[in-house]
């Protein structure tokens, strides 16, 4: 397959990019944990079941974190992204535990043309990241700027 | 004691900062956010932001640093007076962030909180949805993030 670069023409809306799977560690919990949210019940097994969480949880930031890099292997790495100006909602709706496997999907609701910025479009989509038991655990809508083709292409 | 009786809503409280050197940067967005502006200095030169620069991510996750070492602190400042500091739970999460402007290497970020609304749930008796205002400004000022977060308490 030859390569392919994702411009904001490519983000048409009702299209959806699949994202994971990823295999959440308990290692990994434990080290952004310490690194960044230092509570009991993201270090610590025993600590986590005796929490309303029920187990080892990662934290919503590392969830977060797992989930921008689920978006950057399945559609960023490819596209000629320009950032986001920020996250309009993002909910945790259930734990992520030691042994949960994530996926999920991103969907393309609404894509325009700057008008501030020539040649850049903003996408905005929504996003869901459910466990290996099709429970969404994280719900997430935002807005990702694009490079757009230089004006006589046309989308692929 | 509950965190509405300890701060005022609409209180600005400074809980503490963090520095963003370039080894942090690209560490963080390695692992979580490998987009060229925030693992290649050169090539970060010709996006948008201008330069090497945190991941959003990073800067979010940065707050939550600091704040749970402000609430360590702050839980022995009460315990100290003889009080008993607001027992806090998960977050179901946060709404309206913005990264204002791009965090770059060797920035320093002032982070802030801001009681904004308490209020008992009807669903669960006993339990505290707080929202607050999470703010981070770099050294010259200059607001670089911003987000209202929920935080649960248990009564």
């Amino acid at each position: 397959m030859a390569d392919e670069t994702l411009t904001f023409e490519d983000f048409t809306v009702g299209r959806s990019f699949a994202l994971g799977p990823k295999a959440v560690k308990s290692d990994e919990i434990i080290a952004f944990a310490m690194e960044f949210d230092p509570q009991p019940m993201h270090l610590d097994e025993e600590a986590g079941r005796n929490s309303i969480l029920g187990g080892l949880a990662a934290s919503g930031w590392h969830t977060s974190s797992m989930f921008m890099r689920m978006m950057f292997d399945s559609y960023l790495s490819k596209a000629l992204s320009e950032g986001s100006p920020g996250i309009d909602v993002m909910d945790w709706r259930k734990p992520v535990l030691a042994g949960d496997t994530l996926s999920g999907r991103s969907l393309v609701i609404d894509a325009r043309l700057m008008r501030s910025r020539p040649g850049i479009g903003i996408v905005k989509f929504r996003h869901e990241v459910e466990n290996q038991r099709g429970e969404i655990v994280c719900f997430g809508e935002n807005s990702i700027m694009f490079r757009a083709r230089p004006s006589g292409e046309s989308a692929a | 004691m509950r965190m509405a009786e300890i701060y005022s809503i609409g209180q600005k409280i400074e809980i503490g900062s963090y520095t963003f050197d370039a080894e942090r940067i690209i560490d963080f967005a390695t692992q979580f956010d490998p987009q060229f502006f925030h693992i290649d200095p050169k090539a970060a030169k010709e996006s948008l932001f201008g330069g090497l620069c945190a991941s959003g991510w990073h800067s979010c996750s940065a707050w939550m640093k600091t704040f749970v070492a402000f609430w360590s602190a702050e839980t022995a400042r009460l315990q100290l007076q003889g009080l008993s500091a607001p027992k806090l739970g998960p977050s179901p999460g946060f709404k309206n962030l913005q990264w204002l402007r791009p965090v770059f290497a060797g920035d320093t970020v002032r982070y802030s909180v801001t009681l904004l609304s308490s209020r008992e749930l009807t669903s669960r008796e006993g339990w505290i949805l707080n929202t607050i205002l999470c703010e981070g400004e770099n050294q010259d000022g200059v607001p670089v993030i911003r987000f209202e977060s929920s935080v649960l308490e248990f009564a």
